[in-house]
């Protein structure tokens, strides 16, 4: 048939469907819309955290860097007094380390003083806090909101980002995993 | 009285459409209108991550204020457009970008509509061209006194039907 190209205009919208609706009922793409739509996947993973050098907040007169958080695998978590969805997973990460998972803090745009009033109230869940009051840190991380979570390696090599509160359903899919994997490669 | 109303009204007026105004305003200095437009230019091509339909030129998201604040810096160390926009899809990766950066990921992205346009161009000719061909020929050899007849009895015969 001479005219038999006119269904291939037919072909490609029937081709089209198929691959969205085969995306759209894709496991991975329904759980990542199921955390968050809008949250974007880090540009920093399987970098190395960038280079800072900040004072610790329980310590001003102390500088932090990035060689600080190295020797285990740990959490960085971005927070500030600020943000409420902070102060909801705040008790999670005071409960996570009591399973001895190592977490360092950023503090986040924040003031010094109110930082340290909660911690006094809340408990401090971190070995390590830096202040990050202009949020250049913050920048260099590619963060854009708080809380944000990230995993580091044992040599501060950045596997995994996470966007929103930390608690028991994301850290047994979404974190929990990950560090156990982690915890699991150094010990070989 | 008239004119005091009227002063209210408007007075009320401007004030209903004050907020419309108070989008993102920051105070930047420039040493040339060159980095001024530039710097127009290239908040206004990234994307905010936060608000993510918005470019961080539009936005009040802190985020926003923080890259823009960021942009301005690299403007003034004399960084060119492109190691500015860099700077940030090396932090934010390629979301922030609303021009796309031309890779094999986006190629589709940004010569598909080109191409699809282009094809049915060509289409459209050569179908055009066909029929005149077809007329031509058909011009050219006039139908013969028998097929004349044949196509007469089968235009008859499809009418009796």
């Amino acid at each position: 048939m001479r005219r038999s190209w006119v269904i291939i205009p037919l072909l490609l919208f029937l081709g089209l469907t198929a691959l969205f609706l085969k995306t759209l009922s894709d496991k991975k793409t329904q759980q990542d819309l199921a955390v968050d739509p809008s949250a974007l996947p880090s540009a920093l993973i399987g970098k190395p955290v960038p280079f800072f050098e900040l004072p610790s907040l329980d310590d001003p007169e102390q500088l932090i860097s990035p060689d600080d958080l190295k020797g285990e695998v740990a959490l960085i978590n971005v927070w500030a007094t600020w943000c409420p969805t902070c102060r909801a997973e705040h008790a999670y990460f005071n409960k996570l380390v009591e399973r001895g998972v190592t977490i360092y803090g950023v503090n986040y745009k924040d003031e010094s003083e109110a930082a340290r009033r909660w911690l006094a109230e809340l408990g401090n869940p971190y070995r390590l806090n830096i202040e990050d009051p202009q949020g250049s840190l913050g920048i260099n991380l590619g963060v854009y909101g708080a809380p944000e979570t990230f995993l580091i390696d044992a040599e501060g090599v950045i596997h995994y980002k996470y966007i929103g509160a930390v608690d028991d359903r994301v850290w047994n899919n979404e974190l929990g995993p990950r560090y156990q994997a982690l915890i699991d490669q150094e010990a070989q | 009285m008239t004119t005091a109303l009227m002063r209210r009204g408007w007075l009320l007026l401007m004030l209903l459409l004050a907020p419309v105004a108070l989008a993102a305003i920051d105070t930047y200095e420039f040493e040339t209108e060159e980095q001024r437009q530039r710097f127009y230019q290239v908040s206004g091509e990234l994307r905010c991550p936060k608000c993510q339909n918005q470019n961080i030129a539009d936005s009040d998201a802190p985020i926003a204020t923080d890259l823009r604040r960021e942009v301005h810096r690299m403007l003034m160390e004399g960084k060119d457009n492109r190691e500015i926009i860099d700077f940030m899809v090396e932090r934010y990766g390629d979301f922030v970008r609303y021009k796309p950066a031309l890779s094999p990921a986006t190629v589709v992205l940004w010569f598909g509509p080109a191409a699809m346009l282009l094809g049915g161009f060509i289409i459209l000719i050569v179908m055009l061209r066909r029929r005149q061909r077809a007329l031509r020929e058909a011009a050219a050899h006039p139908l013969s006194k028998d097929e004349q007849q044949r196509l007469q009895s089968l235009l008859e015969r499809e009418e009796d039907s």
